[in-house]
């Protein structure tokens, strides 16, 4: 798919180009580090599915309120997470976002309300509900998203959370982003062929709609229009987008080797690619526009390097501190 | 300073924290209808609204990560199940969530949520509606377990548990409702932590928890008329234990007793007695030893329960036998009861 860039989406088709390639060359990153064996925790990358945290950080604001999963390198990055406290927490820092305690799948930053992720398919999803009863009480404007993925919506506080967020009217934004599996596990082993997640939930009483991972520009539209309406009040609201994560479900490596699903599928969802489309596209304007790109991906490039460098340098933990908050002493909040 | 029984006690708490912060929240089946979960619940959602106090979806696990997004963004909620079997569905949040939220994420945030649960026993509860989970919540580093016997402790825990940062799980017995004590009006709280001495003794230290404190009581009176001195310990927070209290009565008695609500294997007393063994060895003068519930569920049937419950009467034969001595007509002086799976005439059920 090429885009038409005209002048007006100049600038935002930049944005979303950015917010996406920032992202890819983090996780690539981590990937090309991982075997070092210094990122001592698991790590679930996204590279192939940042058009949506792309849209996502392009369309939310920073008072919202965001949680996410144990693939959510790329949500905590496009809410405004701190990029060096994050790979200082995967490389088990003290400097890290959650001092070392949480690792990959428990980032956090309070400063741009991403209020956390966690290890436990569903465990989230109720957690960004909670927000969202709390801003519906405070009487203030923000809205909560909920980041989940195919296999979230099997676990039974799936239902629970929508459910309860339909009959409160809560500003909830549940974001699901269909990869297909769950871990090795299809979509045809865990649920009925030709049911629509997206109708599902309708039938809930939730506003709805679809779109395509691979087509950013569209999403971006799709994702606006949801913010809009639950921030003017409309009660929550579910978007259904599809997508691919290229690498293994948990690790640095590719896996179309070991039999649960295709090359010629990977081969055909890369073809799809949103990051490259975008790049084809924007590379056609002009040759300032190229040039732009590059110096882009400079600048990102650096600052990646620039994180890894503050978080390989970063001290340890003390042992002492794993004996350390257990318990708040204190309200925190 | 009035009398009140523990549910009205428990109701004041409620209204006297929604009262002082208006970031407290209620909610759970029921805390709304016509019976107010036992009464506990009676004209909170009158007096402080529906935005504040309602009732919600059968959704227990789901309402709980709903009480830790809410306490992310300040909101003190108070959870309400009527019987404690009921929240086992949201172990996942309880255990994963907000037991832990606070450490994983480096101590940034805090989880001030009370759970009340609420503990069934006879009129045919049977093995669903009568569990006794403390040893469970106890397990999980990060929750607080509380579990109040008096009317005063109840209201004193609650409104602590309530203001607390961290996540507590509230366990009140359904025996112990309509017990009746001198509950202080107004702002009252005891410390989460802290165990009673119920009662002064020299001769053994008897450990317990909740309704079984009750039992204790009426065994030790007996006993003192056959001239055993017994210490009771009510312990009132499950975690943190009192350790300090516990090992300070052992140290003068020289013989623990602990009585435990719960299934006997992996109970809060059995850790009890092995801490106690492991300090206070060398000064026991005989094994330490604990009465608590037998490893089958509860049955249902009226028949099924007769003597299945941990009495009075079998805290005084076991009194007697670590001391050396025999009961005598200890056990014939508390026949059980011929409406034994009911606390007083007053239960008449249906739960």
């Amino acid at each position: 798919m090429v885009y038409p860039i005209n002048t007006m989406t100049m600038e935002n088709s930049l944005n979303l180009f950015r917010q996406m390639y920032r992202i890819r060359a983090v996780e690539e990153e981590i990937a090309h580090r991982y075997p070092q064996g210094r990122m001592r925790c698991p790590v679930h990358l996204s590279i192939g599915q940042e058009s949506i945290p792309a849209v996502f950080a392009e369309t939310i604001s920073k008072r919202d309120f965001a949680v996410s999963t144990h693939r959510g390198h790329a949500h905590y990055l496009a809410k405004g997470g701190n990029l060096n406290a994050m790979i200082a927490e995967i490389y088990g820092k003290a400097t890290g976002c959650s001092k070392g305690k949480g690792g990959s799948m428990h980032l956090i930053d309070l400063n741009v309300n991403f209020m956390g992720t966690s290890a436990i398919v569903g465990n989230s999803i109720p957690v960004g509900v909670g927000l969202a009863l709390s801003a519906q009480l405070k009487g203030t404007d923000q809205i909560s998203c909920v980041f989940l993925g195919d296999g979230a919506i099997e676990e039974g506080v799936f239902y629970e959370s929508v459910n309860f967020s339909a009959v409160r009217k809560l500003p909830v934004l549940f974001i699901c982003e269909n990869n297909l599996y769950s871990v090795y596990s299809p979509l045809s082993v865990r649920q009925p062929q030709g049911r629509s997640i997206a109708k599902m939930v309708e039938a809930m009483g939730v506003e709805i709609a679809t779109g395509s991972g691979s087509d950013v520009l569209a999403s971006q539209q799709l994702m606006q229009q949801a913010v809009n309406k639950v921030r003017a009040g409309s009660g929550p609201y579910f978007l259904e987008f599809s997508t691919y994560r290229w690498r293994e479900h948990c690790g640095h490596s590719f896996d179309n080797d070991i039999g649960y699903r295709t090359q010629e599928e990977f081969l055909e969802w890369q073809a799809k690619d949103p990051l490259l489309q975008l790049e084809i596209s924007l590379s056609k304007e002009t040759s300032t526009v190229s040039q732009q790109l590059d110096a882009l991906k400079v600048v990102v490039n650096q600052e990646i390097q620039a994180a890894f460098e503050f978080a390989e340098t970063s001290g340890f933990p003390l042992q002492s501190e794993a004996y350390q908050d257990v318990y708040a002493t204190q309200g925190l909040s | 300073m009035t009398q009140k029984n523990f549910a009205t006690a428990i109701n004041e708490a409620l209204h006297e924290a929604m009262q002082q912060d208006p970031s407290v929240i209620c909610y759970g089946l029921g805390v709304t209808d016509p019976k107010a979960v036992f009464s506990t619940t009676s004209n909170l959602e009158q007096r402080f609204g529906s935005e504040r106090v309602f009732d919600m979806p059968t959704s227990e696990n789901a309402m709980t990560g709903v009480a830790i997004g809410a306490a992310l963004n300040g909101i003190k909620s108070v959870m309400t199940h009527q019987r404690i079997d009921f929240f086992l569905l949201a172990m996942d949040q309880l255990v994963n969530g907000a037991a832990k939220w606070h450490y994983m994420f480096g101590g940034q945030n805090s989880i001030p949520i009370t759970i009340r649960l609420i503990i069934g026993r006879g009129w045919g509860q049977g093995p669903t509606h009568s569990q006794n989970l403390q040893a469970w919540f106890s397990h999980i580093p990060g929750l607080k377990v509380v579990m109040p016997t008096t009317p005063d402790d109840a209201k004193g825990l609650l409104l602590s548990s309530i203001f607390d940062p961290n996540p507590v799980v509230f366990l009140e017995h359904r025996w112990l409702h309509n017990t009746v004590g001198d509950v202080p009006d107004g702002d009252f709280r005891i410390d989460i932590g802290k165990a009673r001495k119920a009662r002064t003794g020299t001769d053994i230290t008897i450990v317990s928890m909740s309704y079984m404190t009750i039992e204790a009581l009426h065994a030790a009176e007996y006993l003192e008329t056959q001239g055993v001195s017994c210490e009771i310990i009510d312990l009132r927070t499950i975690k943190p234990l009192d350790w300090e209290i516990v090992m300070a009565s052992v140290t003068k008695t020289g013989q623990l007793l602990v009585l435990d609500s719960g299934f006997t294997t992996g109970s809060v007393a059995g850790e009890i007695v092995a801490r106690v063994a492991m300090e206070k060895f060398n000064i026991l003068k005989s094994a330490p030893a604990r009465l608590a519930m037998p490893d089958v569920p509860e049955p249902t049937s009226f028949a099924l329960t007769k003597g299945f419950y941990v009495r009075a009467a079998d805290v005084v034969v076991k009194v007697m036998e670590m001391i050396g001595r025999d009961a005598g007509q200890g056990r014939q002086e508390f026949p059980e009861s011929t409406t034994h799976d009911v606390p007083g005439d007053w239960f008449t059920g249906p739960f």
